[in-house]
């Protein structure tokens, strides 16, 4: 055992050497719908390494609370993965992400109110001053990071799971105030690393960093959050990179380095199809003020709007061949994933070739419309990205839009003065024939119209998409028998 | 080598191999992505293990509990959903 403990404690970048190998060979098997489940093992198995050797580090005393602690806690984990719905997922997102918070700023600060320097950087080849400067600095920006994080995740929770609005709150003078907020953790941020022992500081960064959080996560609208869940994952790897530099922990600092990359990659795709300023969003600006107005146009509609009946559109999809499947977010508010289902189970029957057209922002994170379709049994191979889905939608036959308007607005393409303009969307305009499922005329969240229902190729069916669409599968079933 | 500054290059090698690996996960596994990087950026697990297992009084005993609480939920939580996510995703074959 004594042993075991020396060369742990000895080893111990070698060991997370291993962890980090692991997880980025599960990030490879990630990139394939095929091997991703095992890619997570390898993964969960490289984080297993990890903990291992850090249990048998020679510094720790007593063991009885970590057991039990990691026990209940591992249980409670277990039990709320398997619990938790699948339309919940981005609210689960944001409490990990607060919990990744919650740990680095909590344990940067049980660090540093110990008074001793962590075993690494005591063994720095620098004098005391150098090297208490260096904690007490790196100590003061994990505090920084990790409080925002935590507070910031809480009101994107509250959000998603609507406890307090998902219009944007915004301050007054807000970047006047986060600008004097950021000045004043400066500045305790400087006073700690040079009077460590003054906990006055520690606190001035605290309550400065959960406002700051606090105020930047309010003045997001709730259709922008499959950016903020993006910029989440960058939080929580440089929550752990930050961490790492604390205590000189070469694991941690690899994989913050490796989560980061991942949180700035999904932003990036997550920006673009909605949009939206890559740079602004990294400097908070993430919801645009022009974006939460909206403007009525009712006569933009009138008279040019051709509607139909779900018997009419079942005779339209018994013609079809090609049949492409637009969902919007409003498809799993409706919770109409199952009618769905229904539907392409009673098409692909008939032989006809059905596929799932989705749009980046389609959900409320990154690709949460493929897990709530991969939930209903829809086999991944139907599920198409935009690009696959605009070389496919010109040989579509039928484009069924359920649920979705901006990434359909055609006005995307040309129209210089909304605020779509730029953004990719999908080509539906271009399939033989569009049915747009659809309660009213009322503008997305862009608050502009939408010409493509008045395309002479559009009929648009009035109605909730889980009644709509159970309508349609009842007319098929009919026409079919 | 001064330890930090190999701890910087340590930081970038793995950005850049990050962005190399990741870049080529495709679209349809992004919610699994996330949830699976949640869990591998909660590591700092081992520090709050650390800390638990060296703390030196009541109050730091309390902060280190809790850290070792959220981190471990993370971790497990982080892997099973993610497993249980990737397991829905089948294709034509495995359906039938």
């Amino acid at each position: 055992m004594e042993f075991l403990k020396e060369i742990a404690t000895q080893y111990q970048t070698v060991f997370y050497l291993f962890t980090v190998l692991f997880f980025i060979f599960g990030l490879k098997l990630l990139t394939s719908a095929k091997t991703a489940r095992k890619g997570n093992w390898l993964s969960a198995f490289g984080m297993t390494i990890a903990v291992v050797a850090t249990l048998l580090y020679k510094g720790i005393v007593s063991y009885e609370i970590i057991a039990i602690v990691m026990i209940i806690a591992s249980v409670v984990g277990v039990v709320s993965a398997y619990v938790v719905d699948m339309r919940a997922i981005p609210q689960f997102v944001a409490v990990l992400n607060a919990f990744g918070g919650g740990v680095s700023a909590l344990v940067a600060i049980v660090e540093f109110l110990k008074g001793k320097l962590p075993p690494n950087v005591e063994k720095l080849p620098f004098d005391e001053v150098t090297k208490s400067m260096y904690f007490h600095g790196a100590v003061a920006i994990d505090m920084f990071v990790g409080t925002i994080t935590f507070w910031g995740s809480l009101v994107a929770f509250a959000k998603l799971q609507k406890l307090i609005t998902e219009r944007p709150i915004v301050l007054p003078a807000k970047n006047l105030v986060n600008f004097l907020l950021l000045v004043g953790i400066v500045v305790f941020g400087v006073l700690l690393t040079l009077e460590p022992s003054n906990l006055t500081y520690m606190f001035g960064i605290l309550i400065l960093s959960s406002l700051l959080g606090l105020s930047l996560t309010l003045a997001v609208g709730g259709a922008d959050m499959p950016v903020v869940i993006s910029l989440f994952i960058s939080y929580a790897g440089l929550s752990a990179g930050t961490l790492g530099f604390v205590f000189l922990n070469h694991g941690l600092i690899m994989v913050g380095a490796l989560v980061g990359a991942s949180g700035l990659i999904l932003t990036r795709i997550m920006a673009k199809s909605m949009n939206r300023d890559f740079y602004g969003i990294l400097l908070g600006n993430i919801t645009p003020p022009e974006m939460s107005k909206v403007q009525d146009d009712k006569s933009f509609y009138q008279g040019r709007v051709k509607s139909t009946t779900p018997d009419e559109v079942a005779m339209i999809l018994d013609n079809a061949n090609t049949i492409a499947i637009v969902p919007g977010y409003g498809l799993a508010v409706a919770q109409a994933q199952g009618v769905v289902r229904d539907l392409y189970n009673e098409l692909t029957k008939d032989g006809k070739e059905v596929y799932f057209a989705i749009h980046p922002v389609a959900g409320r994170m990154p690709g949460h419309m493929n897990v709530l379709l991969a939930e209903v049994d829809i086999p991944y191979d139907k599920l198409k990205t935009l690009e696959e889905s605009n070389e496919l939608l010109p040989d579509t036959d039928v484009a069924i839009v359920v649920g979705a308007n901006d990434v359909v607005n055609p006005l995307a393409r040309d129209a210089k003065d909304t605020p779509i303009y730029g953004m990719p969307i999908l080509d539906v305009d271009k399939a033989k024939t569009v049915i747009v499922i659809k309660r009213s005329l009322a503008p997305g969240f862009a608050g502009i119209p939408n010409p493509l229902f008045i395309n002479d190729n559009t009929l648009m069916l009035f109605a909730d998409a889980k009644p709509g669409l159970s309508e349609i599968v009842r007319e098929y079933k009919e026409l079919k028998s | 080598m001064d330890p930090i500054i190999a701890a910087i290059i340590l930081f970038v090698l793995a950005l850049i191999i990050g962005f190399e690996v990741i870049t080529k996960v495709p679209p349809i596994l992004h919610t699994p992505l996330v949830v699976a990087s949640h869990a591998m950026a909660s590591i700092m697990v081992v520090s709050a293990i650390e800390v638990t297992g060296t703390a030196d009084s009541i109050l730091t005993t309390v902060l280190a509990v809790i850290a070792l609480v959220m981190g471990t939920v993370n971790v497990v939580g982080g892997y099973f959903i993610a497993d249980r996510m990737l397991a829905m995703f089948k294709d034509d074959k495995k359906k039938k």
